[in-house]
């Protein structure tokens, strides 16, 4: 399977997902934000940072750069699309995820393992998770609130196109265990045909067991299912 | 031709730093203070003459990049 990362300046988890991609048999190529094609990939992942500083808004100025075009069109030709924390508010940014990342409830930048709960298991990002697996997962952001307006949280819900949510060791999403604020402890949400995802948590920093853990190798081996 | 425009969160969106900056004030012994709201500030200079012009080309620049819209309101000003 061949992947693309996206690379802007002020990008600071590339190469991790390039090394999680390799380690799970990827071909991937990084691509400049200034290149204006895109080598043929079956996933596209833009990476977390902090692109541009998070000038304007986080993401706002990585989602207008030159190749968002060129991964816009992929997208829409059915071109699996991963955002990562920054990525997934470039992606919310550039129209292709609704909604936004408002800053985190605290004021406070987090950095922290966290529990998630896989709330759809039939795509293909999360086949070879169980349905209701509790995964825990790294988060490093200061803007992972995730907010939308009420038609569209319908929608998300109606569509299953919600991907992650935070909890507890347990299981259960409350607001104990909303780390940010984030409407219904909304971690990850997929666009409506489903091959995009976003979210917050980095699935990339978890597939060693001798730095984390292996939480997230389920997500890339689902890819290549 | 100069504008300025001002981008405030709506206002059924939380805004935690207003919330922040409002406690700290009241603290400060700030006593009639009923309410804050924190926003962006920008000072857009465009080559145009004509008001009506300028005026769009701004609102453009909001629409595309300057606000997100789905959490914030802006007006625009002539200065």
């Amino acid at each position: 399977m061949k992947s693309s990362v996206i690379v802007f300046p002020g990008s600071n988890c590339d190469r991790d997902i390039a090394v999680a991609l390799e380690k799970m048999q990827f071909k991937n190529k990084m691509v400049w934000h200034k290149d204006t094609s895109l080598p043929k990939s079956d996933l596209i992942v833009i990476p977390g940072g902090f692109s541009y500083g998070d000038y304007l808004r986080s993401g706002a100025i990585a989602g207008k750069s030159l190749i968002i075009d060129e991964v816009i069109k992929q997208a829409n030709s059915g071109c699996l699309i991963l955002g990562i924390c920054n990525g997934f508010q470039i992606l919310t940014e550039t129209g292709l995820l609704k909604g936004t990342l408002l800053q985190n409830k605290n004021l406070r930048f987090i950095n922290r393992d966290v529990n998630i709960k896989v709330v759809n298991n039939k795509t293909k990002f999360t086949n070879k998770y169980k349905n209701e697996e509790i995964l825990k997962i790294n988060i490093a952001h200061n803007e992972g609130n995730y907010f939308t307006d009420t038609n569209h949280l319908e929608e998300l819900n109606k569509e299953n196109l919600i991907a992650f949510k935070y909890c507890d060791e347990k299981g259960n999403i409350n607001e104990e265990s909303n780390p940010n604020g984030s409407l219904e402890n909304i971690a990850g949400i997929y666009n409506q045909k489903k091959n995009i995802l976003g979210m917050m948590p980095h699935p990339e920093r978890m597939v060693d067991e001798i730095i984390s853990n292996r939480d997230g190798v389920n997500l890339f081996s689902s890819l290549l299912n | 031709m100069k504008f300025s425009v001002t981008v405030t969160l709506k206002k059924d969106v939380l805004d935690p730093q207003g919330k922040v900056v409002q406690n700290t004030l009241v603290n400060m012994g700030m006593n009639n203070l009923k309410n804050i709201r924190q926003g962006k500030h920008f000072e857009i200079e465009v080559d145009e003459n004509n008001e009506t012009v300028a005026q769009k080309k701004i609102d453009e620049m909001c629409k595309k990049l300057l606000v997100n819209l789905i959490i914030e309101d802006y007006k625009i000003n002539k200065i």
